[in-house]
């Protein structure tokens, strides 16, 4: 079972060499209300400025954004694939509407999506060094430590990343290459998510005829570019408000260290709308981008909004409302998002973290008003989070709906080392599951 | 209390209104507006009824692989680069392929050649000959044969040239087309320095050997020294320094013969010779006439000196010297006794 993640998400790795080669790769964000889809060129590593300093673009100047495009999102419930024709069309459009802007042709697609019931593992292992220094080998035999929880039949691992090693009594090391020790532990983050999902978006990926160089979750790349790098360092969440899903992602020391998904977002909202006006979803969809709110004033009971319909019945068409009701109508449902965002954030044990910053991003989290409503939720240090400026990027893209775009963009071009980046120890492969096989009749009899 | 519905409606202006204290009832008709309901009763022209769209955006299968295919680097540069050439190459070859067209454009090219060439900037209407005697100007008039006037285009300058050169009287040439249609020809002849004799004739050599022209009579140019002797024009330099050398014997000198192929022998009025090495003549030539200088050598009479080897001067004496030498040795008798 492990052998297959390492050869599957190898072979990804290699696909995104040869993408990095050829120099241009397609980012698709599947979303529930969008699909977005940038088209990177890269030119060389990125170089800091004359003068040493990392300069306005955060060092992310090793790419350029040539084509962007966005089409409404179909098929799509919850960040999962549900309708796979429809999607598949979608992702065309976005696809072609991209590559036609970028003028090239692309073959090599990274793809993030934020559902799929993200579930996160904390693992650790401790090996006595080999020799007093420690080599790429070491890092590889005391990842292969770990010990992997049963994660469930049907789920995959989407990322697997060592976050802290400790040599001896040393802890927070970043990179322990190198160094002099007698005991190396480490802490690893591995993130599962159902199967389906990834086997959904793969075969809708090689329908539309390209590569897929790399899939990430949707919490951690919004997490990438709407968090600063000193809030990435001193912990702090990023809360992506999407159409069907709002993901969860906690960030310590540059690592992620936890992620997870309400599934809630901005289409229940409109939903909320659609059923207690009786309208349109699109009517309704209108009315929350327009007019939505979080936190009714006085005004707003003055304020009349005419909310339309299709129904020929004239009456019936030319009603309004208050504002001050859609208010009462929309907030309901963006508590209760907040409050289960919150119960997340308690499991995680996000009140532990020594800087507690929230970062509110997505489509959903432009609501007027919401970061007073979340601040009395989540707690007192709560912004709104835009994603990380990066070359050639339209004005129209720069929205906080973008964020998860933007910030799969930067992990395409700054991947981070994941534990099937180093190599399995040939030796110990057969010790551990003659172990493993040993403990299994143990347990067993 | 803000419509929802009046975004899709346009809204219009008119520049003037229509019916006022200052209406321009002119202009209803002039400007080209028409007004026009917002909403028409047909039902169309509301909400995006209008005509039947295509809902879906996306592309089709076949949409997107062909515009895949077109935006292939690969397929791009063929189309932008490969395509036009083909397409030129085959023009190409059609209009090629018939005689009459190739020969009609030949014959057109040649039409304008001719025309060009034949202006009369072009044209060179005469030959000038500077630094050239009268017999040799005639020569190379002879050798050139030009009936001007003639275009510039078709005169072949360096291979007049080589023609000009290739005459013996001829050291060197230049020739050039001068402003003005004139063909100059600039010669520089070759000097006689001597006149060598053969079983054949006698004809006059430069200073490097080459043969100038054919005299029929050595008087015809007393002024010039005489050599003989096959082999001699190659070795025209030494017979020029051995002359130099023998300047004090004045009008006794008659030539040089070359001896053998190898060496010179010095020739003097009453059949006397002085026979000079192979190597260093010069040499053995001042030493005879420092001789001569002191003891009149050469007034006396004496056939030849050989001074072919240079330690072992000899001297041959005529048949009467000989006897007169004897009958001073032996005064009383005839030399029998």
């Amino acid at each position: 079972m492990m052998t297959d993640l390492y050869q599957s998400q190898r072979a990804m790795r290699q696909m995104r060499q040869q993408a990095m080669q050829r120099g241009v790769v397609a980012i698709l964000d599947v979303g529930s209300s969008k699909i977005a889809c940038l088209v990177l060129r890269f030119d060389g590593t990125g170089k800091l400025a004359d003068d040493g300093s990392i300069g306005s673009m955060a060092g992310q100047t090793g790419f350029r954004v040539i084509g962007a495009a966005t089409t409404r999102s179909r098929g799509v419930e919850f960040g999962e694939i549900t309708a796979m024709q429809e999607t598949e069309r979608a992702i065309r459009t976005a696809l072609q509407a991209a590559q036609k802007m970028a003028e090239i042709r692309v073959d090599h697609v990274i793809a993030c999506f934020s559902g799929a019931n993200p579930r996160s593992y904390g693992l650790d292992a401790e090996v006595e060094l080999d020799t007093q220094e420690v080599t790429e080998s070491e890092i590889g035999r005391v990842l292969n430590a770990c010990e992997v929880p049963e994660y469930g039949a049907g789920r995959e691992v989407l990322h697997a990343q060592p976050v802290n090693f400790a040599l001896d009594h040393r802890s927070g090391l970043i990179d322990p290459r190198g160094q002099l020790g007698q005991s190396l532990s480490v802490d690893m983050h591995m993130l599962t998510v159902d199967g389906t999902a990834i086997q959904n978006l793969v075969r809708c990926i090689k329908r539309c005829d390209l590569e897929l160089a790399g899939i990430a979750n949707s919490a951690y790349v919004s997490g990438i570019s709407a968090l600063v790098e000193d809030e990435q360092e001193l912990g702090a969440a990023c809360i992506d408000m999407g159409g069907g899903t709002t993901s969860v992602s906690i960030f310590m020391k540059k690592h992620m260290i936890y992620a997870d998904c309400v599934r809630m977002g901005g289409d229940h909202v409109t939903g909320d709308i659609s059923m207690a006006l009786g309208v349109p979803a699109a009517n309704a969809e209108r009315i929350k981008t327009f007019s939505g709110g979080v936190h009714a004033t006085g005004a707003d009971d003055r304020d009349m909004i005419d909310i339309g319909g299709e129904t020929g019945d004239w009456e019936h068409d030319r009603r309004s409302v208050s504002r001050a009701e859609l208010i009462g109508i929309m907030r309901p449902r963006v508590e209760e998002i907040l409050e289960e965002v919150r119960a997340r954030l308690d499991v995680a044990g996000f009140d532990h973290l020594p800087s507690q910053q929230i970062v509110l991003t997505g489509g959903a989290s432009q609501v007027m008003g919401l970061d007073g409503l979340a601040s009395r939720i989540l707690g007192q240090r709560v912004r709104l989070g835009r994603p990380l400026r990066v070359h050639g990027l339209p004005q129209s893209a720069t929205g906080s709906g973008f964020s998860s775009a933007v910030g799969l963009s930067l992990f395409a071009a700054h991947p981070q080392d994941e534990w099937w980046d180093f190599e399995i120890p040939v030796d110990r492969y057969p010790a551990r599951s003659f172990k493993r096989a040993v403990k299994w009749f143990r347990d067993n009899w | 209390m803000r419509s929802l519905m009046r975004v899709f409606l346009p809204v219009r202006h008119r520049e003037k209104p229509l019916v006022r204290k200052d209406a321009r009832f002119s202009s209803a008709e002039t400007s080209g507006y028409v007004a026009k309901p917002a909403v028409t009763l047909d039902g169309h022209g509301r909400m995006g009824r209008d005509a039947p769209r295509r809902i879906d955006p996306a592309p089709s299968r076949l949409n997107y692989r062909i515009q895949r295919w077109m935006l292939t680097p690969g397929i791009r540069l063929g189309l932008r680069i490969g395509v036009p050439l083909c397409l030129a190459f085959a023009a190409g070859t059609a209009f090629w392929a018939d005689e009459a067209r190739r020969d009609a454009l030949t014959g057109f090219i040649a039409e304008i050649r001719a025309s060009i060439q034949e202006r009369p900037e072009f044209m060179v209407k005469l030959m000038v000959i500077d630094g050239a005697g009268t017999n040799l100007a005639q020569d190379i008039r002879e050798v050139v044969p030009l009936d001007f006037p003639v275009s510039s285009f078709d005169l072949d300058v360096a291979q007049i040239r080589d023609v000009i050169t290739g005459l013996d009287p001829v050291k060197s040439a230049s020739v050039r087309v001068r402003p003005g249609g004139i063909l100059q020809v600039d010669v520089a002849e070759r000097r006689p320095v001597v006149v060598w004799r053969t079983r054949q004739g006698i004809e006059m050599l430069d200073e490097t050997g080459a043969h100038i022209d054919i005299l029929t009579s050595r008087k015809m140019r007393t002024d010039l020294p005489l050599i003989a002797g096959k082999g001699a024009d190659g070795h025209v330099d030494e017979a020029l320094a051995l002359f130099a050398a023998a300047k004090p014997l004045g009008d006794r000198m008659r030539g040089l013969v070359r001896v053998g192929q190898r060496r010179w022998d010095l020739v003097l009025d009453r059949g006397q010779r002085v026979m000079l090495p192979t190597t260093r003549p010069v040499q053995a030539l001042r030493r005879v006439l420092a001789v001569n200088e002191v003891q009149d050598m050469l007034e006396r009479d004496v056939a030849s000196v050989d001074m072919r080897i240079g330690e072992r001067p000899t001297l041959r004496m005529t048949q009467a010297a000989t006897e007169e030498w004897w009958r001073i040795r032996n005064p009383d008798g005839d030399g029998q006794d």
